[in-house]
């Protein structure tokens, strides 16, 4: 039956060379080209580039806006007579966006890793040469590189803006790197604690509102403790109480050892010696989140 | 090298060399055992190149074992061999030769087709353009055209397990493990996706491990059938002998003035020709719609079928459906462990398989 239908539509004009199946003989390039591969796929997929239009909107609105905010700032500090520096510091700018930057990770995490869990895809790529470390690890360090992009692009436009407003270029070049390390930090933590939030909810909409949750709920949580710390006489608590969220986690650090200024009450961050505990901190948030990550794939649901 | 118009030589050709090699899988007293099951019981197997349907109920260690051949869960005890390499030691080589078609959903529905395949061309490790050209090649031999550039998420089911398979052979493997390919397809897709299969082997040259728990299905595709059950091994044959059983025939007939009894009529005219005829008269007791009007024939080969329609006709009687009753799990468990064996689990199985129309039913094919 099937060869009679088959030599019918060889007789078609349409087929007129069919060159049958062809093997592939070329390179593989094995499981480290297949992590960069997974890496940038998940980079590109954190702007919506490569998917529907309707997946590019709010990465890029949410893009647009922290490179925006950067350009006005440039723009009033270049008016401003006689103004020496820029009008804020590199080191408060994502202190500042807090809002974008949660609401970008909240948003892109559960692209990142719910999708394939939702879909089932992830049996996909454990058939493959990859490992599960291979996996976790594209993840984790495409997320941490999409927020990098997006805190450290609005550092660059103050940069060069501050370069072309000819304020001190050692200055302005020290600062500017002090804030790098800072986004850059800040990047990882973020992109650890909203992977295993999202991974964690297979359900896109329960990722996007638990990474919400989680940052902001600690967030108002610990600055409203520090402020009834800081108004009864207790401003000790102050610095401790820091340690409990992710972005006063940030604050703490950058205090400590990248010349900011802590958004705490009363404006005093943790020193030396308490930073010490928030880098610590910071660090064993990264490690867990990691170590997260790794248990949650290690059942290979084929 | 002159552009072949047919396009069979060169296939050919390669599938003689992957005949030379020797086992594509082996497995020698392979255990997994889970605190509280066995998923696979001392499980020996030697499989050759070719087509080689894994047959078993829900529960037999199909997955379980799959798992194992793909170097991604460890054996208890015993040791599996895929290709010749290790499967605890060679995990990763493995996977890069070897092709998956899960049996679930695995396809994001945001992307198309040739979006989703290139990525997985890809991290099968090839290089971008080899990626892009083997998809857009793999596509086409598993029957996506115009579509394969729209968004999965509207695809029919049997156009998500075209672009599934396609995923598996993208990186021209040398086996690919079919996870039961046709779950939830109409007669008319499985019979789609049982001639892909059966030509992944022939045309393409990649040995096949294909899952099912329907037996009769692989029959036709397969060259070797392997039988599980609790995980351990029930029958491991090739297909040749499975098909010595003879095929049973479901034939269905209007009445006509003429013959009042139309069914009888035939059964009268086909049992002078030397017919068998199964079961009691040959009529169906299985109490399905239409029962008692479905004759059950027995067919020799392919004489049978042209027997019973030229019998219809010249009857004058209109031909309702003639298909094929497939043989199902419970069938082997008859043979093998005598008929007083009651199997529970394959029951699903079989009234599916007995609900399908099988490949050989020709509606509203009337004699006039």
């Amino acid at each position: 039956m099937s060869t009679e239908t088959k030599a019918a539509a060889g007789r078609d004009t349409s087929r007129i060379h069919n060159i049958g199946y062809r093997s592939y003989d070329g390179r593989r390039l094995g499981r480290a080209y297949a992590r960069r591969s997974l890496y940038s796929q998940t980079l590109r997929g954190s702007f919506g580039l490569g998917r529907s239009a309707k997946s590019k909107v709010l990465p890029m609105l949410l893009f647009g806006v922290m490179t925006l905010v950067a350009a006005i700032l440039v723009a009033v500090s270049m008016v401003t007579p006689d103004s020496t520096k820029l009008v804020i510091k590199y080191t408060s700018y994502a202190i500042y966006l807090q809002a974008v930057i949660g609401l970008f990770i909240a948003a892109q995490a559960p692209q990142a890793v719910s999708r394939d869990l939702r879909f089932k895809s992830v049996p996909l790529y454990f058939s493959r040469p990859i490992e599960r470390a291979d996996y976790v690890l594209a993840k984790l360090a495409a997320t941490a590189s999409a927020l990098f992009i997006l805190t450290g692009a609005p550092l660059l436009i103050l940069y060069v803006g501050s370069l072309l407003a000819k304020f001190d270029f050692v200055d302005q070049t020290k600062w500017f790197g002090q804030g790098l390390v800072s986004v850059a930090l800040l990047s990882v933590l973020f992109a650890g604690l909203g992977l295993v939030m999202a991974a964690l909810t297979p359900r896109r909409g329960f990722g996007v509102a638990a990474v919400i949750a989680v940052l902001t709920i600690s967030y108002g949580a610990v600055s409203t403790v520090q402020a009834i710390a800081w108004e009864t006489g207790s401003p000790g608590a102050v610095e401790w109480l820091g340690l409990f969220s992710p972005i006063t986690l940030i604050d703490g650090v950058q205090t400590a050892f990248l010349g900011a200024t802590s958004a705490f009450p009363g404006g005093e961050g943790p020193g030396a010696g308490t930073g010490v505990v928030y880098l610590f901190v910071v660090l064993a948030l990264v490690a867990g989140s990691y170590a997260v990550l790794m248990r949650r794939y290690r059942r290979v649901g084929l | 090298m002159p552009i072949q118009p047919s396009g069979l030589t060169i296939p050919v050709a390669r599938a003689t060399t992957v005949i030379s090699v020797t086992a594509v899988i082996a497995t020698e007293a392979l255990s997994k055992r889970f605190p509280r099951v066995t998923a696979l019981d001392r499980l020996t197997l030697d499989i050759g190149p070719g087509v080689t349907g894994l047959v078993g109920s829900n529960g037999a260690g199909k997955s379980t074992l799959i798992k194992i051949l793909l170097g991604l869960s460890p054996a208890t005890e015993g040791r599996a061999a895929v290709l010749g390499l290790d499967v605890a030691t060679s995990g990763a080589a493995i996977r890069e030769r070897v092709g998956y078609m899960p049996e679930h959903d695995c396809l994001p529905p945001d992307v198309s087709a040739t979006e989703f395949v290139v990525h997985m061309a890809r991290m099968s490790g090839l290089p971008p353009t080899a990626a892009r050209e083997r998809t857009a090649d793999t596509l086409r031999h598993v029957g996506l055209y115009e579509e394969r550039y729209r968004p999965i998420g509207g695809y029919s089911t049997g156009m998500k397990q075209r672009v599934k398979l396609a995923q598996a052979l993208v990186h021209d493997p040398q086996l690919v493990l079919l996870d039961e390919p046709t779950n939830g397809l109409d007669p008319v897709g499985r019979d789609e996706m049982l001639g892909l299969i059966r030509r992944i082997h022939t045309d393409f040259g990649i040995s096949v491990l294909v899952t099912s728990h329907l037996l009769g299905e692989l029959e036709r595709t397969c060259d070797h059938v392997v039988v599980i059950d609790g995980g351990a091994l029930l029958r491991s044959s090739s297909t040749s002998d499975f098909t010595q059983i003879t095929t049973t025939l479901a034939v269905e007939v209007t009445d006509s003035d003429t013959h009042p009894d139309g069914t009888d009529a035939l059964r009268q005219v086909l049992t002078k020709a030397g017919v068998a005829l199964v079961g009691q008269d040959g009529l169906d007791a299985e109490g399905l719609p239409g029962a008692g009007h479905i004759l059950l024939v027995e067919a020799t080969g392919e004489e049978t079928y042209d027997l019973v329609r030229d019998s219809v006709a010249g009857l004058g009687l209109g031909l309702v459906r003639m298909e094929q009753r497939r043989h199902h799990i419970a069938e082997v468990f008859r043979t093998e462990q005598g008929a007083a064996h009651t199997v529970p689990a394959p029951a699903a199985g079989a009234v599916q398989q007995a609900a399908t129309p099988g490949p050989y039913q020709k509606e509203g094919e009337r004699s006039r």
